[in-house]
């Protein structure tokens, strides 16, 4: 099949700003689709409120377009009830960790086989441009006219920690890395974050003298290595870049389904 | 041992009935008085090949059953007042993107924490308009584990009948008493199976458009209709619109579908009705302390019945206003400040004969405490 | 009119008084085909602090669950007794339990005190069985459910293998209330 056929056509031009790096993470999301040769019937994207979460207007999936910070909650009864379905929820900042930030942790704990993808931007862009949990201290931002003094989080560390058995982070500009880091996030059994680092030219970019898009994209190939890479040792600064964590766990679906198998035979002896 | 016959608090006969009703799903919070629902789907819905899950608030719960429900499955979650207050954005979602689910409110004493293990029936009012926005919803009660099993078993048919949140309002009292419950059998009762559609692969499907007779058919997540399913504004298949004409007709859908069908959505018992002068309006556990008060003065000849409304929303003002038209005056005996007062004020002609008994420190309701109040209004004095 | 009996079972928690009434109430509906409800006070502690339940049985419908003036009060608690004994139904039956309740004052009721708790330790050992006992001595006392239907009622929510512990306090109770009996 090819790319465009994941796509709801008649949807496009989407509704992102020039210079986006959300369009990117669509095209590298279904890039990784189309290569796994995924059936459309059996995936399930799922995402909350904001500019992130238009995303599933866009493909040909079942789409659920919930409330803000939710959409893990909800994912989380769909793949419980029918767990053969893929169930994909891509996230802005304040889905997966502001108003949604309790839920991500306990999706992670759970290990329940859904594929998180943060598309951090470090800003809440559809409502014009105030900081979010991801924007660190120092940004500016309308809510944060003398610049922020909020502590970031890091979402790979913060999911390590919640007991997510996939983690892995990439940039819009690193389109084809992006692909294969969740192409391995889909395959995966268990819950998988992918931190896709975008950028919002509108919002964060001009208040913070980070340029244009192609600025700031050039941002995000200068101040980011690849884990293991030399330049990271060089520069420990740097964010890293890769998988930092893959393994293997007892799965939610897959362990309600012994509880199920207990329950039964205690009916039945 | 018959066991079609249990002894059992209100909450149990809330489980028996979704069971009986074909509950496949449920997601909840702990919360007292309601959290025996929770304990007792944990271990029935494993031996029937359903889901259980506890989530990590209640606001979580309302999202994960509504996501089951668009796999298929029928869903229901059980709460009291705190938590009712948290699910009230996903019960609008539920609403605005019409998905069949069912959520319990065993109500306890507020507002905020309240008087967790106490009785009141002060929820009458969230349950109608605690999501924010214009809509309707259905709510029913019931003071009797009988009518606790029924009116589980009617909130999940309205559910899918309607495709809408149904509310469960039961109270402390009815949640954790104990009484006789004769379970159904197989049939005795009607179940109201997921309308799916007939449209077949690679036809276009509008989840979106109604039948002729105002009926949705839906198609499961996973299935072959790939669809939208937002809380935005939406036309015919799903996808958000701020369109003013499709705006306008799907607020006027969504309320129309429920206010157009107060009579076959209505659910009510009379006792000692039949020529009474003096007519008790109640529900819930209350009811049960009117009916008592009504049967013991009947025997001693006076005309006192009781309307006993089973569903509160939507309210049934018609009902309302004919059963109580030749009434003396009429008392809503209920445990709050009057929240189903106000709607039998607005339904009968004489409003100014309609009176308020009531009780709201926690205790349940009396016959007494009714019979004086009646006493009042009867010139006779306490 | 239908007979119908009130009672309340008061004492602290951990005594067992809350499943001495779910035991009663459900063989008078599982074991005698009666109408009957059970309701509890609630408070937030699982242990300590005193209990209430209210117990109605009857062949006619019940609406209102609450026993005001029950003719039948149990104690089993020194402070259960000064709360709830006055408010007993003249010509009732007061039962407590010689251990745990000092009789101090006069109702208009028959009171009986029995040595329930000494018995079961005696003979048994073990504390936990008390409330059957409490039961079983209530039954030998009152008559009010056939003693087989409490006893099929105890087998099913008692585990098997404490069942045989169970119906020798529920004997024990009943030979101490028969004593008593009108």
């Amino acid at each position: 099949m090819a790319v465009k056929d994941y796509l709801r056509e008649r949807f496009f031009p989407h509704m992102w700003c020039p210079g986006c790096g959300h369009g990117t993470i669509l095209n590298a999301l279904v890039h990784a689709v189309e290569e796994l040769e995924l059936n459309k019937n059996e995936i399930v994207m799922v995402s909350g409120i904001g500019c992130s979460a238009r995303i599933s207007g866009y493909v040909d999936f079942h789409s659920l377009h919930t409330l803000h910070g939710r959409a893990l909650a909800f994912a989380t009864g769909v793949k419980l009830s029918r767990p053969n379905l893929k169930v994909l929820v891509p996230m802005g900042d304040g889905d997966a960790l502001a108003i949604g930030g309790n839920h991500f942790i306990h999706a992670a704990r759970r290990n329940i086989d859904i594929t998180a993808i943060v598309m951090n931007n470090r800003i809440y862009g559809m409502t014009g441009g105030q900081f979010s949990p991801l924007s660190g201290p120092g940004v500016k931002a309308t809510t944060a006219p003398y610049t922020t003094i909020d502590n970031n989080f890091d979402v790979v560390e913060l999911a390590k920690a919640a007991g997510a058995s996939f983690v892995a982070r990439s940039t819009a500009y690193h389109v084809k890395e992006s692909t294969e880091l969740l192409k391995k996030a889909i395959l995966h059994k268990g819950f998988s974050v992918v931190e896709i680092l975008s950028q919002c030219p509108t919002h964060y970019g001009r208040k913070n003298k980070e340029g244009d898009a192609v600025g700031m994209l050039e941002l995000q190939k200068t101040n980011t290595a690849k884990l293991g890479s030399k330049a990271l040792e060089d520069n420990p600064g740097l964010i890293p870049r890769g998988i930092f964590v893959e393994k293997e766990c007892p799965e939610y679906c897959e362990e309600y389904d012994k509880i199920i198998a207990q329950a039964m035979k205690g009916r039945n002896s | 041992m018959n066991k079609k016959v249990r002894f059992l608090q209100g909450n149990e006969a809330c489980v028996e009935g979704a069971i009986y009703a074909g509950v496949d799903f449920f997601a909840g919070y702990p919360i007292t008085p309601s959290t025996e629902i929770a304990e007792r789907l944990s271990e029935y819905l494993p031996q029937r090949g359903g889901k259980f899950i506890q989530m990590e608030d209640e606001i979580a719960s309302m999202c994960a059953i509504i996501g089951a429900s668009l796999t298929g499955k029928k869903v229901m979650t059980a709460t009291s007042g705190p938590g009712f207050s948290l699910k009230q954005e996903a019960i609008g979602y539920a609403c605005m993107a019409e998905i069949p689910c069912v959520i319990a409110n065993v109500q306890r004493g507020g507002p905020s924490t309240g008087n967790p293990t106490h009785v009141s029936q002060g929820d009458i009012n969230q349950a109608r308009w605690g999501t924010h926005g214009d809509h309707s919803i259905i709510a029913l009660t019931a003071s009797n584990h009988q009518d606790v099993f029924k009116m589980t078993v009617d909130a999940f048919n309205m559910a899918e009948t309607y495709r809408t949140p149904v509310i469960l309002l039961f109270d402390e009292v009815i949640g954790h008493m104990r009484e006789k419950l004769v379970i159904p059998e197989e049939g005795e009762l009607e179940i109201v199976d997921r309308l799916r559609t007939s449209v077949p692969k690679d036809v276009d499907y509008h989840p979106y458009l109604p039948r002729e007779d105002g009926r949705l058919p839906m198609s499961d997540f996973g299935g072959e209709h790939r669809y939208n399913v937002t809380g935005l504004f939406h036309d015919m298949w799903g996808f958000p619109s701020n369109n003013p004409k499709i705006v306008n007709e799907l607020l006027r859908h969504l309320v129309d579908k429920i206010d157009n069908n107060v009579q076959a959505i209505t659910r009510y018992k009379e006792h000692c009705l039949e020529g009474a002068e003096y007519i008790l309006v109640s529900y819930g556990s209350s009811a049960r302390s009117a009916i008592h008060l009504a049967q013991n003065r009947r025997n001693k000849g006076e005309k006192i019945g009781v309307l006993e409304l089973q569903s509160l929303w939507p309210f049934p003002t018609e009902l309302v206003r004919e059963k109580c038209a030749r009434a003396k005056a009429v008392l809503v005996v209920e445990m709050n400040m009057g929240q189903v007062l106000t709607q039998v004020k607005a339904a009968v002609d004489n409003p100014d004969r309609v009176f308020l008994a009531n009780r709201i420190d926690g205790k349940l309701i009396t016959p007494s405490d009714i019979k004086r109040l009646l006493r009042v209004i009867q010139g006779r004095g306490v | 009119m239908s007979e119908r009996i009130r009672m309340v079972f008061s004492g602290s928690g951990g005594q067992g008084v809350i499943t001495a009434a779910i035991i009663l109430a459900e063989a008078a509906v599982i074991y005698e085909g009666k109408n009957a409800t059970q309701s509890q006070s609630y408070g937030a502690a699982a242990r300590g602090g005193s209990t209430r339940s209210d117990i109605i049985i009857s062949d006619g419908e019940i609406n209102f669950p609450e026993v005001t003036q029950p003719n039948i009060l149990v104690c089993l608690t020194e402070e259960a007794y000064t709360t709830y004994s006055p408010i007993i139904r003249p010509g009732g039956t007061l039962l407590t339990d010689s251990r745990f309740v000092q009789i101090t004052r006069k109702v208009d009721a028959r009171q009986v005190e029995l040595p329930m708790y000494e018995t079961v330790m005696e003979k048994i050992g073990k504390p936990v069985v008390f409330n059957i006992c409490v039961l079983g001595a209530l039954l030998g006392l009152t008559e009010i459910l056939k003693p087989e239907s409490v006893m099929a009622a105890i087998a099913d929510r008692v585990p098997k293998d404490f069942l045989t512990m169970n119906n020798r306090a529920f004997d024990l109770g009943l030979v101490l209330g028969a004593q008593f009996r009108k």
